[in-house]
């Protein structure tokens, strides 16, 4: 695993896309694994009882699938400084989550990355995350 | 608006004005309150976490797992997810009682107690001074930043709370995230009546009934009367059975009557009813004969000459049905 460097990134670049089946066992195994053991993410009954139709991902979870979606491009010693996200809708055991994401600016040593998360209701989490590459 | 309804909504709104004051002043104190410190991260940063966080969220980067990358990688040793910081400090599943209390769980009850019930979390922000070794202990502290509202949501009426947490190791700050919900008062049902679901028997309501059923709407039970002879009929039709006339008018009966003749259904099913019910023929000192339920006794109560009066009961959301219920002789 390559990391890229800074002069083989530019404004405008675009991120491949990543698209994450959001079956039962992920949504329970991430809650899980983020120590969130509130019952909407892993006990069907009380998601419903609460007036969710389903279990949904954690937004620990969320922060770190836009943290994977971006090294997973970017490579294992790009250096994140930080995460942005505005939260909307749910993600539903059941749905496909699909990260989009594009170089929008220059900052410091730095870049940052515009990320959109969409499911089937809309944009589950749309934001940023800035990050440092390696020098060549 | 009458004026009455002015008054109950001109207290209403006196009411939020108070509520809105005592929440404005709460916050503001918890904002003074300033940076609280919670409890230290039951376990230091650890690889079996790290491992079960990298597995279940499928991130494959081995600067977070394998400490030989590692040590070759920018970080020369094993280092935690940074998306991980919340992870280290989360009150797991029957530790909740141990919890230090911060500064935004007193605005969050108030919230919750003035109905303010829904939460939904808007925004995350999360920034990382550096990234964790193995063996490093966190201690999160909380501040609450900022309360605004009302505000009116498509989720309904709420405020949006706002509180900041810094991860501190050792008397380093680590990383800081800034967390904001939308605490609101669920839409109340007022606003989107459920439809019932519609009655299944209707009656037939054409030209030689409408009256009698406007009648029903209007809680009178109307009946026939011959323009010519002064008969009364029941139920309705086009043509005097006694003078052949076709003129027709209609009197307001009393509302009262006596068992004629009844039956007890029991059997087959009635859609939209459950049995056993009664129908029974009622006579009108008028002199006419209806056919209704009799409600609001078990049907071995009802009997001939049973005197009885009539009721209107509301079948679904346009249907009105009169029936009839036991009258004191």
């Amino acid at each position: 695993m390559r990391t890229l460097t800074d002069d083989e990134v530019e404004i405008g670049t675009v991120l491949p896309d990543l698209a994450i089946d959001l079956s039962p066992t992920l949504i329970v195994s991430t809650a899980l694994a983020t120590m969130d053991f509130t019952s909407v993410h892993h006990d069907v009954e009380g998601a419903r009882a609460q007036g969710s139709k389903d279990i949904f991902l954690n937004i620990l979870t969320t922060m770190g699938l836009v943290e994977r979606y971006v090294t997973d491009w970017a490579g294992p010693e790009a250096i994140l400084r930080g995460i942005n996200v505005r939260l909307g809708a749910p993600a539903y055991a059941g749905d496909k989550l699909t990260f989009t994401g594009a170089v929008v600016a220059r900052e410091d040593d730095g870049f940052v990355v515009e990320v959109r998360g969409r499911v089937s209701l809309g944009d589950h989490a749309s934001g940023t995350v800035r990050l440092v590459l390696p020098r060549r | 608006m009458t004026g009455a309804e002015g008054g109950t909504n001109a207290a209403a709104v006196t009411e939020d004005d108070a509520f809105h004051e005592r929440l404005t002043a709460l916050a503001e104190r918890q904002i003074e309150a300033g940076e609280i410190r919670g409890m230290a991260a039951t376990d230091p940063v650890n690889l079996p976490m790290i491992r079960h966080w990298t597995d279940a969220i499928g991130d494959a980067n081995p600067l977070y797992t394998d400490p030989e990358a590692a040590a070759d990688g920018v970080h020369g040793e094993i280092v935690a997810p940074p998306a991980m910081i919340q992870v280290w400090t989360m009150p797991g599943v029957n530790r909740g009682g141990k919890q230090v209390s911060t500064p935004v769980d007193d605005v969050l009850r108030t919230l919750d107690e003035n109905g303010y019930t829904g939460v939904v979390a808007t925004n995350c922000e999360q920034t990382y001074h550096r990234y964790l070794r193995l063996g490093e202990r966190t201690v999160p502290a909380t501040r609450f930043t900022g309360l605004s509202g009302p505000k009116r949501t498509a989720l309904g009426e709420g405020y949006f709370v706002t509180w900041d947490v810094t991860w501190y190791s050792g008397d380093e700050p680590v990383a800081r995230m800034l967390f904001r919900v939308l605490k609101f008062r669920p839409r109340e049902r007022e606003e989107d009546p459920p439809k019932a679901a519609p009655y299944p028997l209707r009656p037939a309501v054409n030209r030689d009934t409408e009256f009698f059923w406007e009648g029903v709407a209007k809680g009178e039970l109307r009946i026939q009367k011959c323009a010519d002879c002064g008969e009364l009929r029941h139920p309705p039709g086009p043509v005097c059975p006694s003078c052949r006339s076709a003129g027709r008018t209609h009197v307001v009966a009393t509302g009262e009557g006596e068992v004629y003749s009844y039956v007890v259904h029991h059997h087959p099913p009635v859609p939209g009813r459950e049995t056993p019910f009664v129908v029974a023929v009622v006579e009108l000192p008028e002199g006419v004969r209806l056919v209704g339920n009799v409600l609001e006794c078990e049907p071995s109560e009802v009997g001939i000459g049973m005197p009885v009066r009539v009721t209107y009961r509301q079948m679904d959301d346009e249907l009105i049905l009169p029936m009839w219920v036991p009258r004191e002789a």
